[in-house]
């Protein structure tokens, strides 16, 4: 009996040494993450400015987002920003990633280009290209008029093309991760692979088509998602072009949502988009890893 | 010779690496094919490259000359003055080392906090061992801005608004993905080091101390490097929980900037610079550890 009585007793050490080891971080998990997550989802169902009594108003929130025509219009902002971005991403980080691993001993040095604007801070990334979208200024609408375009458009203030100049501001700046993680996962191609397509007599676009791409797939996969959540949260750019007084139709989901918490103190309604935000979230990463069956291809 | 995983997977990339650079360029010999190669790539790091020397030449330029048509990148007229001028605009002294030090503090307490929740993940038993690990898990899916309000509130509560304890405490005690990056990692060190250890009369500190802490080298410095870049360019916390300039960080220091000085492009651009230039210059010199350390960080995941 003494040695179960043992057993146990060392269990239960065990087990508070596994808690007291967690306790900081599971300290942050309640206060900082599963408290607020509760905390704004009853607030989702709450009318409150942050000071005054909360009431409880159902679901007139999320009925009210719906009938915002400016959040309307920034959902679809927001989409199209990701319609645009996420692809331009993958596609721009693949080809250069394809080019950048033949350079050999060049590889590092090509880098540090396409790296550095990713450890610059979106700030500093938004003033460079606020002076080279800049009717006035901008060196790219100079270039445009010399090569025979009289009236290129003020980028930022054109309502057509406010999110795609938005966008290739993002795609400049986070290119340099995309082709990080694509070179990785090239790297883990094994050669002997490409030498029996060689061998057999396959073209390059056959190798890219048959081999590159599906061996790539998992990349391709955590980079879709990953990308498509970031770019469902674009604020930073949006807020240092244009401040507060951005165009609606330069709105994106979290401008409204900073907007309606931290300058109407609408915490319930903002709550509400955030809650929206997350489910949207949700179902998007949920239908990427169902599609993943169709075309994700695991090595092990 | 035992090995972690992580070293294995270091060296992996070693070799890979070098496999690569002999594959490209075979001895050196010159292939036709370089050609149309080498000048896409230097046309898309000039297309990368030519926007940062266009803020730095602007920065030493008199403001008549931004309005030159065509614009030219070089000034005719050197005036680094405009540096002085940025410098005296806003407290860019004290916003370095606010940021310095925000960005230091919480990188390193997140270091320590996820290593010790990783061990007691990958090695010890307690009871919802499992469970909560998958609320940590599930953590990683949830929008920060679906927390902020709430964050914000009880930032209100604890009078840490417009302090830098709201921008410190939360994320050094909560980094769902740095506990779950570091558990692959713990998971990979042979158990036989432990229980030999463990042999000796060590306690679980000392383990965790003398054993787990210095093979987690690779995995800590890439996460280190991740927090700290994260930390430095973070713009959505410090914007919402901070309101006094004395507390700013360079990020809201260059928007404030962009503010007061809106016409004042060449002075705006010196800003930018001074922001900019000490990250490029750091990330120049140690360029290989902080790509290697952001890769390992995402294909963990």
């Amino acid at each position: 009996m003494a040695l179960a009585v043992d057993v146990k007793r060392r269990r239960r050490t065990e087990a508070l040494w596994g808690y007291a080891f967690l306790t900081p971080q599971l300290i942050g998990l309640i206060a900082f993450m599963v408290g607020p997550l509760v905390f704004a989802i009853v607030l989702s169902f709450s009318s409150w400015d942050g000071l005054g009594s909360r009431t409880f108003v159902g679901l007139q929130n999320f009925i009210g987002v719906w009938q915002n025509a400016q959040l309307r219009q920034s959902w679809l902002n927001t989409a199209w920003f990701t319609a645009l971005q996420v692809p331009g991403l993958l596609i721009t980080g693949f080809f250069f990633a394809f080019f950048i691993q033949k350079a050999g001993r060049l590889t590092p040095f090509y880098r540090i280009f396409f790296f550095a604007p990713q450890v610059t801070s979106t700030v500093a990334v938004g003033a460079i290209w606020l002076w080279l979208l800049n009717p006035d200024i901008s060196p790219i609408n100079s270039l445009l008029k010399s090569l025979g375009l009289p009236n290129p458009p003020d980028w930022l203030q054109n309502p057509r093309t406010a999110i795609p100049a938005i966008v290739v501001v993002s795609i400049w700046q986070g290119l340099g991760y995309m082709i990080v993680m694509f070179v990785a996962g090239l790297q883990n191609i094994s050669p002997t692979l490409m030498e029996a397509a060689d061998i057999d007599g396959a073209s390059e676009w056959q190798k890219l088509r048959r081999i590159t791409v599906p061996l790539l797939s998992p990349t391709i996969l955590f980079l879709s998602i990953t990308s498509i959540i970031g770019s469902f949260q674009v604020f930073d750019y949006i807020y240092f072009f244009f401040d507060t007084t951005a165009p609606a139709n330069a709105h994106t989901i979290v401008y409204d949502i900073v907007n309606f918490a931290f300058r109407q103190f609408k915490f319930g309604f903002a709550a509400a988009i955030a809650v929206y935000l997350f489910l949207i979230l949700l179902a998007l990463t949920g239908l990427q890893f169902l599609a993943q069956k169709k075309w994700v291809h695991y090595t092990e | 010779m035992t090995s972690s995983s992580s070293e294995i997977a270091a060296r992996d990339l070693e070799a890979a690496r070098r496999k690569n650079a002999s594959h490209g360029l075979r001895g050196g010999r010159f292939k036709p094919s370089w050609i149309p190669l080498h000048l896409l790539l230097v046309a898309g790091s000039l297309a990368m490259f030519v926007p940062f020397l266009w803020m730095l030449f602007s920065a030493l330029k008199p403001l008549d000359e931004i309005f030159a048509q065509p614009p030219k990148l070089l000034p005719k007229l050197w005036q680094p003055q405009n540096f002085v001028t940025a410098w005296q605009g806003a407290d860019f002294a004290r916003a370095y080392f606010n940021s310095v030090y925000i960005a230091g503090l919480v990188t390193v307490l997140t270091l320590i906090t996820c290593s010790m929740a990783a061990y007691a993940f990958a090695r010890i038993r307690f009871p919802g061992r499992k469970v909560i690990f998958g609320i940590f898990l599930a953590t990683l899916m949830v929008p920060f801005q679906l927390t902020v309000i709430p964050l914000y509130v009880i930032m209100g509560q604890l009078r840490w608004i417009d302090t830098h304890l709201a921008l410190i405490v939360p994320p050094a005690l909560f980094n769902a993905f740095g506990v779950f990056l570091l558990r692959q990692y713990v998971r990979g060190i042979p158990l036989e080091l432990e229980e030999a250890a463990s042999i000796d009369g060590a306690g679980r500190v000392r383990i965790f101390t003398t054993i787990i802490l210095p093979l987690l080298r690779t995995p800590l410095v890439a996460l280190g490097i991740f927090v700290f870049l994260g930390q430095w360019n973070s713009f959505f916390s410090p914007l919402i929980f901070l309101n006094s300039d004395r507390n700013f960080t360079i990020p809201l220091v260059v928007n404030q900037f962009k503010g007061a000085y809106s016409s004042d492009w060449t002075s705006l651009m010196a800003a930018t610079t001074m922001a900019a230039l000490p990250m490029l210059l750091i990330f120049i010199i140690a360029q290989r550890q902080i790509v290697q350390g952001i890769a390992l960080s995402g294909s963990k995941t």
